[in-house]
C-alpha cells in the first residue's frame, strides 16, 4: 500500500536509507530545530521527531515535525502510548496528518519515572503493537481504532515500529519483531548497537524467518561523545549493551569526540554488509552536527532523488 | 487481600488537632492480616496519639474498637454507643471502612489512618507484593498466570518493551519484568506460540475507567 511518504518510495526502490533524528528543545522556540533541519535536509532522507523522549517535557512532536518539513526535511513522527489515550492518539495523528506529515513511528515510550514529571499518571491505553496494529487498520481499512468507518480522508502514513536487539529475552527479540510486523509495521528502526556480534546474531535470526523480506529495517547507530557518555548507556540505560572495548577506545583516544565519529562510520561501513539491514537511523543524541560528516565518510552521499 | 500502611503519625495527629476526645477503629479482615490496622496497631496507635498529645500539654482522650469487617455496614452498626461523644473518629481500615464509617455518621469528623496500597499477597513475613490490577476482566489464562496489567509498569498487553534487561523491568532493578517472567513461564509449558498472538486494545471500560463500579447478585439479594 503506497503512501505519499518519500522515505517509503525510497526504501521501496532498493535504496539504502539514511535517517537521523532531532530532539524538540525543553522552550517554545524552533529556532534550534529549524537550524537543525536546514543542516540535515541534504544529508539525510528523513529525520524522526522524538516525542517528549525519556519523559522529559518538550515541544511537541508533531509540531516540531512541521517546522522540520517547512524547511525541506521529511519528519518521522513518534508517538508514545505513555501520554495520550485511544482518543488524543488518533486526533493527534488526524492533526498531523492534515498537517503534512506521512511518516509514523509508534512506540511504548519510556517510562515517566526518568523524566521531569516523575508524579504524573501513565496512559498505556495502548501499546505500541496495538498502535501500528490500529493505525494500519485505519490506513488500509478506513476504520477508526473502535471500528467506526471514516468515511473520508483517512490518514496515510507510512508506518514504522521499533526493535531493540539488546533488550531480554533475547530469543524472543526477533518474535516480538515478526509481531510487529504482523500488526502492520512497514520500518523498523533499531536501538542503537554498539554489540555489533549481537546485532548480527539478531539479524541472523531475522532472516531465518525472513522477517527481512517483509520490513525495512534500518539499523540504529550512535555517535559517542566520550567514554563516560559510553559508560553511561552502559550502566545506566536499561536494554543498552555497550562492549568494554569501544569504551576502553573512547579513553584512550587523545581527541574522544573525533574517535567517537570514528567509531560511528566503521560501524556504519559495517552494517552496509549486514544481509537484510535497509538502511541506518543515526541517532547524534544532541550533537546533530556531526551527522553530516559521518553520512559522507560512510559513502551515503549524496542521497538518492526521489519523484 | 488489600495491603494498606499507616500514614506518619503527625499527620494523623493533624487531622484530629482540634478534637479532645477520638474513637480509633481497627479492622479485623485484610489490614489485620497486612499488619496494619488489626487490634494491636489500633492500640498502638491509640497510645502514641496520647503520649504525643500529652506532651503538647493538650491530652486527647482514646476509645478503641475493632471491627469484624468495615467493609459491612451492618459491622459498623455494632459501635454507635461509642461514637456519641467522639470529636472525631479515625478509621484503621482501608478506604473501604473509612466511608462506611462516614456514611453511617454523618456528623462525624471521621479521618483515614492508613493508605491503601493494592491488591496483594504476602510471599515473605514483612514484604507485601502487588499482584491484581483489579481491570475487571482477567487475562492470566493468557499470560501464564503472571499480571501484565499490573506487573508491568507500562501495562503492555504484547510485551515484553525495549526496557527489559536481565530479566529487570527499566524502571527499577528493583522490580522484575513481568513480561520476562510471562515468556519464561510461556516457554517451560510449551507455549510460546500463544505469544506469537496479537492481544488486541483492551477494554478499559471494565476497570475504573468506566466509572464507579457495582456488582450484583440477584440470587443472593434479601427482601
Amino acid at each position: 500500500m503506497k503512501t505519499e511518504s518519500k522515505l517509503q518510495k525510497l526504501l521501496d526502490s532498493g535504496h539504502f536509507a539514511v535517517t537521523a533524528e532531532i530532539g524538540p528543545p525543553k522552550h517554545a522556540s524552533a529556532h534550534g530545530i529549524r537550524h537543525h533541519a536546514h543542516m540535515l535536509k541534504n544529508y539525510v532522507d528523513a529525520t524522526n521527531i522524538t516525542d517528549c523522549q525519556t519523559a522529559i517535557v518538550r515541544l511537541s512532536s508533531i509540531a516540531a515535525a512541521v517546522h522540520i518539513r517547512d524547511c525541506g526535511l521529511e519528519p518521522i513522527v513518534q508517538m508514545t502510548c505513555r501520554d495520550r489515550n485511544r482518543i488524543a492518539i488518533q486526533s493527534d495523528l488526524l492533526g498531523a496528518y492534515s498537517l503534512g506529515i506521512r511518516n509514523l513511528l509508534c512506540l511504548s515510550g519510556d517510562h515517566q519515572k526518568f523524566g521531569n514529571e516523575p508524579s504524573a499518571k501513565n496512559v498505556y491505553d495502548i501499546d505500541s503493537i496495538q498502535l501500528i496494529y490500529l493505525m494500519r487498520r485505519m490506513r488500509d481499512e478506513k476504520l477508526f481504532f473502535s471500528g467506526e468507518p471514516i468515511k473520508e480522508h483517512e490518514p496515510r502514513f507510512f508506518i514504522g515500529a521499533v526493535a531493540n536487539p539488546f533488550a531480554d529475552p533475547f530469543e524472543f527479540r526477533v518474535a516480538r519483531l515478526e509481531k510487529k510486523v504482523e500488526a502492520g509495521a512497514e520500518f523498523i528502526q533499531t536501538q542503537c548497537i554498539f554489540d555489533m556480534e549481537r546485532f548480527e546474531r539478531f539479524m541472523e535470526m531475522v532472516r531465518e524467518r525472513g522477517i527481512h523480506e517483509r520490513v525495512h529495517i534500518l539499523a540504529g547507530v550512535t555517535p559517542l561523545k566520550s567514554w563516560r557518555a559510553a559508560k553511561y548507556l552502559q550502566t545506566s540505560v536499561s536494554g543498552m549493551i555497550v562492549p568494554d572495548d569501544i569504551v576502553e577506545r573512547l579513553k584512550k583516544a587523545e581527541d574522544p569526540k573525533r574517535e567517537g565519529i570514528e567509531i560511528c562510520i566503521e560501524q556504519i561501513k559495517h552494517i552496509r554488509n549486514i544481509p537484510g539491514v535497509h538502511g541506518v537511523h543515526i541517532m547524534a543524541i544532541a550533537w546533530e552536527e556531526v551527522v553530516p560528516e559521518i553520512v559522507e565518510r560512510s559513502g551515503l552521499y549524496p542521497r538518492p532523488k526521489v519523484e | 487481600m488489600i495491603i494498606a500502611q499507616q500514614k506518619p503519625i503527625k499527620d494523623i495527629a493533624e487531622m484530629i488537632a482540634d478534637c479532645k476526645k477520638v474513637l480509633l477503629v481497627g479492622c479485623a479482615g485484610c489490614v489485620t492480616v497486612c499488619l496494619a490496622g488489626g487490634e494491636k496497631e489500633t492500640e498502638i496507635l491509640a497510645a502514641a496519639l496520647r503520649i504525643m498529645r500529652r506532651l503538647q500539654d493538650n491530652p486527647l482522650e482514646t476509645v478503641t474498637y475493632v471491627a469484624t469487617r468495615q467493609c459491612d455496614p451492618e459491622y459498623i452498626a455494632t459501635m454507635d454507643n461509642l461514637v456519641k461523644d467522639v470529636d472525631a473518629i479515625i478509621s484503621l481500615a482501608c478506604g473501604v471502612g473509612v466511608q462506611y464509617i462516614a456514611e453511617r455518621y454523618h456528623d462525624k469528623w471521621v479521618v483515614p489512618a492508613l493508605d491503601t496500597k493494592f491488591i496483594g499477597g504476602s510471599k515473605v513475613h514483612g514484604v507485601w507484593e502487588e499482584k491484581c490490577g483489579l481491570c475487571g476482566d482477567c487475562v492470566l489464562h493468557r499470560t501464564g498466570g503472571i499480571c501484565p496489567i499490573i506487573r508491568c509498569s507500562k501495562s503492555i498487553l504484547n510485551g515484553p518493551c525495549g526496557g527489559s534487561q536481565y530479566g529487570k523491568c527499566e524502571i527499577s532493578k528493583d522490580v522484575d519484568c513481568a513480561w520476562q517472567l510471562i515468556y519464561d513461564r510461556m516457554k517451560a509449558l510449551g507455549r510460546l506460540d500463544k505469544l506469537m498472538e496479537i492481544q488486541p486494545p483492551k477494554d478499559w471500560s471494565k476497570s475504573r475507567d468506566g466509572g464507579p463500579r457495582k456488582a450484583i447478585r440477584e440470587d443472593v439479594m434479601i427482601g
